[in-house]
């Protein structure tokens, strides 16, 4: 069997998450290649070459490839996916918008957000925000897959895969990027970070979420936020964790002011140890936390950011 | 312009959902439903586009048996002016889904077509990219904003890093996101007056379209439940539990 993973990057890094969708790549079973589409992303390439378990990297680079429309990169992944049995993407943001694309242009259905494989046709993923888990069998010859990393353990990175160049360049002409407004954090990212703490509507407006900075320096940890800081506009989308927003697996975290809506709990009950941080001894979220403080959070934060 | 809107009937979301005890599927019966919280922001973008003078046409399109026929009337409430149900008791692949809807967009040929970047119930975010693929369309997934600009239509996305945004070329797929609206709520006038306005119903089989299964559900299970933990008296304990009984500070 021969399985196509393709890989996240920004174009000049390859984002850890790929390293756990090769692992997924893995437990299927087979000979596996890494394709890079990007553009200007030989450090992307180096790394991809490095990833265990690969044999060959393709790569695409070239401009029509740089922000990854879905319309130009669906078309280079259906045509590559004739030598494939397999073809997995990581379930972020990219793989979600292009991967149901090439489903659709191949003809096959997609299973989407994998925590598991039975076997070559048959996957384990949550439905209803993780309140059930299903277990899907692939009736088509083709399998299109996105995989979510939190049910897979990373791939070390001492390999050497051989790297071909692709000279087929896709342009669907319909589509065009206009611009990026991303957020600059010297932070971890939310997906790879062993440690994350979040804070909900508790933490009443944007300013606050300074009390969470010394605390995640201390703790090299990544900040997240529910959907009701996020609505509120207290920070960024890209820092929602949640059935809708990222889904998070860290060794701790540390929730803040956050009730437990089963749409938060699906972005984050999978962390080892989880601690809340709540002043409503009520709240759902310590129905779930290994360790909770019923606690006014303006008070807990900076005592704790003293006592790490 | 004519904006499509299909919608889904799912679960409400303030309900949790229970597997039922042969583990062959999720237990509904008795079930609270509700509109798919993401093609309700959908319905309420396309009505914004005709309050604002730029769509002339909002159909709201849904694919299930009868029951959804209450969805569909909740978006006419909101302003959808009229509706199609595709008629059928299966609970058909998103590759399905989005065959049957390009079918309607043959006929209809709508410039924008909306609909939830996902149902809250199988969480799989794939049919308007589908739809998209199927259509030959450029899509604007996860939309936060959405502004017709001429020939095209620029979407500002919600992506990994923050916000991305594209320009596509008309006609477009777009899906929505959380934050690009807050949906009204229907008020009783066009509660009722909704119930006046057209919705046809047309069978599936009607469509010509193989509608086999690509995919099995061979089981449902619960999830693994996570056991309350303790509840500290201090952050000195806090700390202590963290480093010594849990491990995961130093
Ligand atoms: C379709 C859909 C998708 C959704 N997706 C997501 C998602 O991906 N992620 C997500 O998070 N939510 C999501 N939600 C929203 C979810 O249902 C909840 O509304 C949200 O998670 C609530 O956020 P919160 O816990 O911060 O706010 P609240 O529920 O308002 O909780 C605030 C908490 O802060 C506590 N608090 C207040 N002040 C203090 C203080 N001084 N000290 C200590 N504690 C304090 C309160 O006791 C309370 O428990 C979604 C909802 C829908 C309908
Ligand atoms: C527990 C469970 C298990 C399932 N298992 C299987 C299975 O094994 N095999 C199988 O074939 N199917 C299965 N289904 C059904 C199937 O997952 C979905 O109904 C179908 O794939 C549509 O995808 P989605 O709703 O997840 O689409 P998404 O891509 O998540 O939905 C995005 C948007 O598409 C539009 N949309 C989706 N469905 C409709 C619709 N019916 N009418 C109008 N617009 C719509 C809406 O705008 C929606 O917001 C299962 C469903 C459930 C609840």
């Amino acid at each position: 069997m021969s399985i196509l993973v393709i890989a996240e990057h920004d174009n000049s890094s390859l984002k850890a998450e790929t390293l756990k969708t090769v692992g997924a790549a893995q437990k299927i079973g087979g000979d596996i290649t890494l394709l890079v589409t990007g553009f200007n992303c030989q450090n992307v390439v180096d790394a991809a070459s490095k990833v265990n378990g690969v044999s060959k990297v393709l790569v695409a680079d070239n401009a029509v490839y740089e922000h990854q429309l879905a319309e130009n990169v669906s078309l280079l992944v259906t045509e590559l996916a004739a030598d494939y049995e397999h073809i997995l993407a990581t379930a972020l943001t990219t793989g979600k918008n292009f991967m149901p694309r090439v489903a659709a242009l191949l003809d096959v259905a997609q299973i989407s957000d994998i925590i598991d494989v039975e076997s070559s046709d048959t996957f384990v993923r949550p439905i209803y925000a993780g309140n059930a888990i299903a277990t899907v069998q692939s009736l088509d010859s083709k399998k299109v897959i996105t995989v979510r990393t939190t049910g897979f353990d990373a791939v070390a990175t001492d390999g050497n895969a051989e790297i071909v160049n692709l000279d087929t360049v896709k342009d669907a002409g319909i589509s065009s990027h206009v611009s990026d407004e991303l957020t600059v954090s010297a932070r971890p990212d939310l997906g790879a970070a062993s440690v994350v703490i979040s804070g909900g509507r508790g933490m009443q407006n944007g300013d606050n979420f300074k009390l969470l900075d010394g605390i995640a320096d201390k703790l090299g940890a990544a900040i997240g936020a529910s959907r009701a800081a996020v609505d509120a506009g207290f920070v960024p989308n890209d820092m929602q964790v949640g059935q809708t927003g990222k889904i998070v697996a860290p060794d701790l975290y540390i929730a803040v002011g956050i009730s437990g809506a089963i749409q938060h709990l699906a972005g984050m009950k999978d962390s080892k140890v989880i601690v809340a941080i709540n002043k409503d001894p009520e709240a759902p979220i310590f129905q779930v936390a290994d360790y909770g403080i019923v606690a006014d959070l303006f008070d807990a934060l900076p005592e704790l950011e003293s006592k790490l | 312009m004519k904006v499509l809107v299909p919608i889904k009937r799912v679960i409400d979301y303030n309900v949790k959902v229970r597997v039922k005890p042969d583990h062959s599927d999720v237990d509904l019966a008795n079930t609270k439903m509700a509109i798919n919280p993401f093609c309700e922001i959908a319905v309420e973008e396309a009505v914004r586009l005709k309050e604002a003078g730029i769509a002339t046409e909002i159909i709201a399109i849904s694919i299930g048996n009868k029951s959804c026929q209450e969805q569909l009337r909740t978006a006419l409430a909101l302003g959808a002016d009229r509706a199609i149900q595709i008629e059928t008791d299966e609970s058909l692949d998103a590759l399905n889904i989005a065959k049957l809807l390009q079918k309607v967009v043959d006929e209809e040929q709508p410039q924008l077509v909306i609909l939830g970047k996902q149902s809250i119930d199988s969480d799989n975010n794939q049919t308007g990219q589908m739809l998209a693929a199927l259509t030959g369309m450029p899509q604007g997934t996860f939309a936060s904003v959405v502004k017709i600009e001429g020939e095209k239509v620029n979407v500002t996305r919600e992506v990994d890093g923050g916000l991305q945004t594209v320009a596509l070329n008309l006609p477009a797929i777009v899906t929505t996101d959380l934050r690009l609206n807050e949906p009204r709520y229907a008020s009783l006038p066009n509660i009722m007056k909704a119930k006046r306005k057209p919705l046809v119903v047309r069978p599936a089989a009607d469509f010509g379209i193989d509608l086999t299964a690509r995919t099995k559900l061979l089981k449902v299970t619960p999830p693994a439940e996570r056991q309350a933990g303790i509840v500290v008296e201090s952050i000195d304990e806090l700390v202590e539990k963290l480093k010594n009984e849990a491990k995961v500070i130093s």
